[in-house]
């Protein structure tokens, strides 16, 4: 069947600067690009381009330029261009439309409507230079109290038992991003800048493979997900925390599915599944029905590992979060992890990913204050995902009242993703998304992990110059300070849902 | 539904404390000409002071200072909750000299209580049923504040400088064992008389110099516990989180001090290791009551005074010791001022209380000698 389809991008290449080097060529999974020995020339298939911007990177003369096709149908507000190539994609193939990465359609941006305070006068800002400047934070649940008792000799002694807590040195934690959906290069990468840094990584739903659980394990927040992959004693054992997923934001209400030629003999024995099967991922966790099936397997959880380290549970960030949130915490949580409605994801149906869940600075609010309602917001901490593309949003995400936030998206590109949004394909042409040894590869976890480590860096300092400036040196009280936010440009109901002054008020 | 607005003041102001740690009465005079010292530090939008053994002939019933503004409904609405929530054994308005120099004095009554629990109020301790009616005053009544709710004790506070307030208020004529003053300098909004320092639950009382940062989650936090910030001002917060820690929580003020002014991590690493798990034990636990950004407060109860700055000492607070006296306050000259020999004057380090008690003494680090005057 002729495809209808117009190329998504249109490459240019400078015909004066090409020397023919076929780095383009090598470098582009897609076969975009292809030299025509005859001619002596390199020629592009635009058909097959993903924008991913791979060749003009790696390009040595700068040679070419890959840009969004401009040549439009008729402008129609109803019918745009997106629409009418996706209903022609339906057309030609009767599949339900996958893709990948976080939501791009214009929802409301709520970080970009949320302005921060600084000290003036009555107040000293501090320099994080010069004074110390606390991030440290500690995740699980609190006490409501402590017993402390004053004793003879001038010793304070408590009486009261403290739960597991887990702490990271920065509020900043990589999301979960399974071995199997990115590459084992990628995935070491992540774990061994989490190491380096002090805080931690999710493996996601694919296990944790077995050369990596001594060294990376105590920086490791494993997953017992739908699929059950590679859950097992040692695996729940060796972790600094272990996190039941109920839900991602990217596909709320969905499982997922590996198909069966990315699973190599590695990911067949980290997800202890027979080589070369697909691995599917239920949509619910079919023993977990309700709320009471819930606090089973957390509870199963805790007694698998001891009591010894906290159970956080992630759900999507959906329509009545806070009081799913509220039932979690009661049935056990430790750790409530929100992914909103901007969460990545290498692989999810189109209109699942855009049209599913709420944005996350408003998950955040309502969960914080219904948790604070009821009494309990100690008993557990909120780890935000889903959307922080900066420090700022970082810092307004704990104003709001998160306790840490998750970066996938924000971790990915600094590996090198460019969001071209073609996970699923399996041809990730930066190694990160893509069980392809050659393509893998392309990922040395050396550099990689220092990207990620240098991002964590310059967000957390950029975390301590915000802090300075509201005049506060310890991270904590920041946590649910929404005095030291406004709003700008919000309606009324959106500044009541966030718990947040009008600027000016 | 119109959302849920919260005001904070900020202030940068003077504070001053006077104890006898023998339990003797003695006048406000000298406090009251030592908060006047420091005159330039306020700018006539707030003063007051909470005084220590100030009524033993009703040593044993709440008495409740309110202040009522606007016409009479407030008041009438306030005498119906009381009536129904407590014996009253005697109210009167305040005693007031007319001739003061504060602004639109507001009516303020003080009435002596004993709680008169109903039903399944019975369940709750006196102190914990108080608490709860003052809230509900302050909360659900318009205009009608509560400023102190102790026993044996009391807060007197309002617009104009503290000298002003305390001549309004006829301050001279009573006696206390605890004196603290405040003089207020509020910085971003207009001074109003429910907004003057000292705050007060029961009998705790605090007076506060600073501006809190930490305002927000110390205030989202006290709310879980059933505390309410009505008076529109950061130092509130003090006030309740010393009442849920010392008084429901039983913690010891060495304890709470570290909550509010916790040592930093660095720091607490270096402790030897009993001491570095319950500081740490302490940072996680109450990390939302850690008051952060800058502070000097005297905290007081009955038997009590407590000096306490922020962990990075961003406000002043200097104490000073005459025979049974001790002295706290943000200039050392307003301590000279009332006693002029000093048998020691030291500023503590940040994060440092000194407990002033009445039993034990002056406690507290030594530090920062300061060369006496003469």
């Amino acid at each position: 069947m002729k495809s209808y389809l117009l190329p998504e991008f249109i490459i240019e290449r400078n015909e004066d600067r090409c020397i023919k080097c076929k780095v383009c060529e090598r470098q582009c999974a897609f076969e975009t690009h292809r030299y025509d020995e005859e001619l002596d020339r390199m020629f592009s298939n635009e058909e097959s381009c993903v924008g991913c911007q791979r060749c003009a990177v790696f390009c040595p003369t700068n040679a070419l330029t890959v840009k969004p096709n401009q040549s439009a149908y008729r402008p129609n507000y109803s019918w745009t261009g997106e629409r009418i190539s996706d209903l022609t994609k339906q057309a030609e193939t009767g599949a339900v439309l996958l893709t990948g990465s976080g939501n791009d359609r214009p929802y409301p941006i709520y970080w970009e409507h949320l302005l921060l305070n600084a000290s003036q006068v009555t107040n000293p800002s501090i320099d994080p230079l010069r004074e110390p400047m606390e991030l440290r934070t500690f995740l699980g649940r609190k006490p409501d109290m402590l017993e402390a008792e004053l004793m003879d000799d001038g010793e304070v002694r408590i009486s009261t038992e403290m739960p597991p807590n887990v702490m990271v040195k920065t509020p900043i934690l990589f999301s979960a991003l399974s071995y199997g959906a990115i590459s084992y290069q990628a995935f070491k990468s992540l774990a061994m800048a989490a190491s380096e840094y002090g805080t931690l990584f999710n493996t996601g739903e694919g296990g944790l493979p077995k050369d990596l659980r001594k060294e990376y394990g105590k920086n490791a927040i494993v997953q017992c997900a739908s699929g059950r992959f590679g859950v097992d004693l040692e695996y729940l054992n060796c972790s600094a925390a272990v996190e039941i997923k109920i839900g991602q934001g990217a596909k709320p209400g969905i499982g997922g599915h590996l198909p069966g030629e990315k699973v190599s003999c590695l990911i067949a024995e980290t997800r202890m599944i027979p080589a070369g099967t697909d691995a599917l991922s239920p949509a619910p966790q079919h023993d977990i029905y309700s709320i009471e099936d819930l606090s089973a397997l957390i509870y199963a959880l805790k007694e698998a590992t001891n009591y010894e380290k906290p159970v956080s549970v992630k759900i999507a960030a959906v329509h009545n979060s806070a009081a799913i949130a509220s039932g979690m915490v009661r049935a056990g949580a430790d750790i409530i992890a929100l992914d909103g409605l901007r969460g990545g994801t290498g692989a999810a149906p189109k209109m699942i990913r855009d049209n599913v869940g709420i944005p996350i600075e408003l998950a955040i609010s309502s969960v914080d204050e219904r948790l604070r309602e009821e009494g309990i917001r100690n008993r557990c901490s909120i780890l935000a995902a889903g959307g922080m593309r900066c420090s700022a949003d970082v810092v307004k995400a704990i104003a709001l009242g998160a306790d840490a936030v998750y970066i996938g998206t924000a971790a990915l590109i600094a590996m090198g993703c460019t969001l071209c949004q073609k996970c699923y394909t399996g041809k990730c042409n930066w190694g990160i998304c893509t069980q392809d040894p050659y393509l893998a590869k392309r990922i040395n976890p050396d550099i990689a992990s220092r990207r990620l480590t240098n991002l964590l860096r310059a967000w957390s300092m950029e975390i301590k110059e915000m802090l300075g400036g509201m005049g506060i040196n310890a991270i904590e009280s920041l946590r649910g300070n929404r005095d030291h936010l406004r709003g700008v440009g919000l309606q009324e109901w959106e500044l009541e849902v966030l718990g947040v002054k009008g600027a000016g008020e | 539904m119109r959302r849920k607005m919260y005001e904070k003041e900020i202030s940068a102001c003077s504070i001053f404390g006077a104890m006898n740690i023998e339990g003797e009465r003695f006048t406000g005079e000298g406090v009251i000409k030592a908060i006047a010292n420091m005159h330039l530090r306020g700018n006539g939008l707030g003063g007051g002071f909470a005084i220590y053994g100030l009524y033993p002939e009703y040593e044993y019933y709440y008495a409740l200072h309110i202040m009522f503004r606007g016409n009479e409904g407030a008041k009438k609405e306030t005498d119906a909750l009381l009536n129904r929530s407590f014996d009253v054994v005697h109210d009167e308005e305040m005693p007031s000299g007319e001739r003061a120099n504060v602004p639109d004095p507001p009516l303020v009554w003080r009435y002596f209580v004993a709680p008169d629990k109903k039903g399944k109020d019975k369940l709750l301790s006196d102190d914990d049923y108080v608490v709860q009616k003052v809230m509900d005053i302050n909360l659900r009544i318009e205009n009608a504040h509560v400023f102190s709710s102790g026993k044996n004790m009391g807060v007197f506070k309002g617009v104009g400088y503290p000298e002003d307030v305390a001549e309004y208020f006829q301050l001279d004529s009573y006696r206390g064992h605890i004196w603290t003053a405040h003089g207020r300098f509020p910085t971003n909004t207009q001074g109003w008389w429910g907004g003057a320092h000292p705050f007060c639950i029961l009998d705790w009382t605090v007076a506060h110099n600073g501006e809190i940062s930490s305002y927000g989650t110390n205030r989202r936090y006290l709310e879980m516990f059933g505390y309410h910030c009505t008076l529109n001002t950061d130092s509130e917060v003090i006030a309740y989180a010393v009442d849920l820690l010392m008084r429901r929580q039983n913690l010891p003020m060495d304890v709470v001090a570290k909550i509010f002014a916790p040592p930093v991590w660095e720091a607490i690493e270096r402790e030897e290791e009993s001491k570095k798990i319950l500081l740490a034990m302490l940072r996680r636990v109450y990390a939302p009551l850690l008051i952060n950004g800058p502070f000097a407060v005297i905290i007081a109860h009955h038997g009590e005074m407590i000096g306490l700055t922020d962990r990075i000492r961003l406000r002043p607070l200097t104490a000073g010791v005459r025979g049974k006296m001790t002295y706290l306050s943000s200039e050392e000259a307003a301590i000279r001022l009332v006693s002029k020999k000093l048998d020691r004057a030291w500023t503590p380090n940040g994060g440092e209380p000194i407990v002033v008690s009445l039993d034990g003494g002056g406690r507290g680090e030594k530090v920062d000698e300061v060369i006496p005057f003469a």
